[in-house]
């Protein structure tokens, strides 16, 4: 299946051996969307890197770039204006939400549900206003920087996020009945793609499909970065490994990113939201991970005293969660390889790098 | 005066203007050359053969009316599909009368395009395939009766075919044997397993679709749809044979293979699923004849379960016919739109375990209501 196939979003081949239509073995292959982003990279300044980085993943650009700005903010040892966080928190939380509705409408689309994709997509708007009204641009946003944010928040940024919120919590119960309301839905997801808690542990899975297998990790909570430690929300996880686990534990968590961006809007504080951040990296190392909508996304930067960085190693989500196809789609049957693939929301553009 | 007795003068007339010249041409040629033409008029004049020609007339003219019927339908789908999903459907060909005219716009288009027949593919069942598929379900077509006296008939004194409805099931019933053909002929993995899943997913439907059906068939005493339509004066059989109508539906749905059970086509795993290979008019004529087999399915269902043409007299019978035809297709569109796809194991175990018991069911209710002489 694949590098053209109306099941891979993006541009990746799986190898797939069918004895009749049950899986006997898989093997994703990857490489088709390589752009050499973290030799790009080397060559460009720390803040020409910040659009490059918002190319890493077109589902969810913000947070890529707003890892950037926090590894080398640890590298150069910057404090962050409160405010900028604050803001930085509501943007992702958003993008986060965008990023889920994404999937969910490419999901929907997979298992044949054309209802759910339009209004998925026609949701996702709100969302994307938003954010084009924060930064300027719909997909690809550029607007973290490193000591901070580009803007201020436009005004009635406050009044219209909350009423945002409260438009999704409603159409998420609305996607509740129209998906979990379907016995067919339900028929495709319960007991599909069973990726054990071990295993998936051990194979290094993090993110959504990790919390679906039974484990309870969220960077957001279990390594705080940001000023989500002073916001009360909940990660979610699910016991039951399958595809329905997974399409709960992302719904859930649209619902408390709801709850988080009301509160980063309401609790934001007055003050600058952005400092400048020196030209030159100092001698020396950054990390940053954050919780990305696909699993953990990790950076790592060398830098040399000169205004480029030495070197920028991206850890990608998709690229390990991938590496789990195998073992998720044996002994399934092809119709499952929609499900089980389309539930791991897959964004090659970050996998391939 | 019935659709067969109008064809029938017709074609009488014609033959008659015809026969001048047959008998004026034996008149003036010499000899056996003057016999011969003489024997043509004499042939055509027969009464057999007029009635043959009028049979081949009527249906023509239901052939006609399939095909406007078609792209009503691919309207209709457009626009209620539009409605459902906040947009409007076509609009800018033809927007005075709702954008109807786009159906025969993409018709255009897909003329135009270039016919391409794979190098590995087995020529003969490539395309034989598309002439089965159009081929069997016009004729499935061809013996459903849109009014008392407007239906295909064979002769002025029966009232429509004789065993009619089992003809049009026999030939419903082919289409997935043409999509097996043009899955294995295109020489192409997906389309293979599309066609290999159509003949999967009609061992699971056509069982219980033809025990509903059967039901029918034995509460009216006949396989003549214009018997049963006719039982229905009082009651439609949708009423008390409930549950044998939501089994006929979900059963027709398979049929018809819309989004549930649409496995042979299937989108996101097989592409395209069997046509794949198929490109330009064929595609057109396979996606056609797939809306025409739902008009297929909702005159059935409606000349089945829900009285055929009987209505209030205030509007003419065949429209009752067709606004039923329609009801029911929105009806099973809408299902298409808002349910995912089912998959292949599933379809065969809803088939035999649910469906199936069901259809048993209805089965022994339509035989109750028989014994008790209710109908």
């Amino acid at each position: 299946m694949g590098p053209q196939h109306p099941m891979t979003h993006g541009l990746w081949n799986l190898r797939i051996k069918v004895d009749g239509e049950t899986i006997v073995d898989a093997e994703p292959e990857m490489g088709y969307l390589h752009r050499g982003i973290e030799k790009l990279c080397e060559n460009r300044t720390y803040t020409q890197i910040i659009p490059l980085a918002d190319r890493l993943c077109y589902g969810s650009s913000l947070t890529w770039s707003h890892l950037y700005c926090l590894t080398v903010e640890d590298l150069m040892g910057l404090e962050v204006p409160e405010r900028a966080e604050y803001i930085r928190v509501a943007a992702i939380e958003m993008q986060r939400i965008a990023s889920h509705l994404m999937w969910l409408a490419a999901y929907a689309a997979d298992l044949g549900t054309l209802a759910g994709f339009i209004y998925t997509m026609r949701d996702r708007e709100v969302f994307i206003d938003l954010l084009q009204a924060l930064s300027g641009s719909r997909l690809t946003y550029n607007f973290p920087r490193i000591g901070g944010v580009a803007h201020d928040v436009p005004p009635n940024f406050e009044r219209d996020s909350l009423r945002a919120c409260t438009y999704m919590e409603k159409k998420l119960d609305e996607y509740d009945q129209l998906f979990e309301g379907s016995k067919v839905f339900m028929m495709r997801n319960e007991g599909v793609g069973i990726l054990k808690k071990e295993l998936a542990m051990n194979l290094g899975v993090t993110g959504p499909p990790l919390r679906a297998s039974g484990v309870n990790y969220d960077l957001r909570k279990d390594q705080p970065y940001s000023v989500y430690p002073e916001l009360d929300f909940q990660a979610i996880s699910m016991p039951d490994a399958d595809c329905y686990a997974r399409y709960k534990v992302r719904m859930d968590e649209m619902r408390e990113s709801c709850k988080i961006i009301r509160q980063a809007v309401q609790k934001m504080p007055k003050g600058k939201w952005r400092i400048v951040a020196p030209r030159n990296g100092p001698v020396g190392t950054g990390i940053g991970r954050v919780e990305d909508p696909r699993g953990e996304g990790m950076m790592y930067v060398v830098g040399n005293g000169t205004p480029k960085p030495y070197r920028l190693k991206i850890r990608s989500p998709i690229f390990v969660t991938v590496s789990a196809a195998k073992q998720m789609l044996v002994g399934y049957k092809v119709a499952d390889v929609v499900a089980i693939m389309g539930g791991l929301d897959m964004c090659i553009g970050e996998a391939d790098r | 005066m019935n659709l067969f007795q109008f064809c029938y003068g017709l074609i009488h007339w014609l033959v008659i203007l015809v026969n001048h010249l047959w008998y004026w041409l034996g008149g003036v040629l010499p000899g056996a050359l003057g016999d011969f033409f003489t024997g043509i008029g004499d042939l055509a004049a027969s009464d057999g053969n007029i009635a043959v020609f009028a049979i081949l007339l009527e249906v023509i003219i239901f052939v006609i009316i399939a095909f406007i019927n078609v792209l009503n339908f691919i309207w209709l789908d457009r626009k209620f599909m539009g409605r459902m999903f906040d947009f409007y459907g076509p609009y800018y060909v033809g927007y005075r009368i709702g954008g109807w005219l786009q159906n025969i716009a993409d018709g255009m288009k897909l003329f135009v395009k270039e016919i391409i027949t794979p190098a590995k593919a087995d020529k003969a069942g490539f395309l034989l395939a598309p002439v089965i598929f159009i081929g069997s379900s016009f004729l499935a077509l061809s013996t459903i009766p849109l009014g008392s006296n407007f239906g295909v008939e064979t002769s002025a004194h029966d009232t429509g075919v004789p065993g009619g409805a089992l003809i049009a099931f026999a030939f419903f019933a082919i289409a997935p044997f043409s999509i097996l053909v043009a899955g294995w002929s295109s020489n192409n993995k997906y389309t293979l397993i599309g066609g290999m899943r159509s003949a999967a997913q009609m061992m699971s439907y056509e069982i219980p679709l033809l025990l509903t059906v059967a039901s029918v068939f034995l509460l009216a005493g006949s396989f003549n749809f214009n018997i049963i339509i006719d039982a229905q004066k009082d009651i439609w059989f949708a009423i008390p044979l409930f549950l044998g109508f939501i089994v006929f539906l979900v059963c027709l749905m398979a049929e018809v293979e819309v989004q549930p059970f649409d496995l042979p086509e299937a989108e996101a795993e097989l592409v395209e699923g069997w046509t794949t290979e198929y490109s330009g008019m064929r595609f057109g004529l396979f996606m056609m004849t797939s809306y025409l087999r739902a008009y297929i399915g909702g005159a059935l269902a409606t000349a089945l379960f829900l009285g055929g043409w009987h209505g209030p007299t205030l509007i003419p019978e065949p429209i009752w016919f067709l606004i039923k035809a329609y009801a029911v297709f929105v009806v099973i569109e809408w299902a298409r739109w808002s349910l995912p796809r089912i998959r292949v194991d599933q379809i065969l175990n809803l088939g035999w375990k649910r469906l199936m018991p069901l259809a048993v069911v209805n089965l022994l209710i339509a035989a109750t209501f028989k014994t008790l002489g209710w109908f």
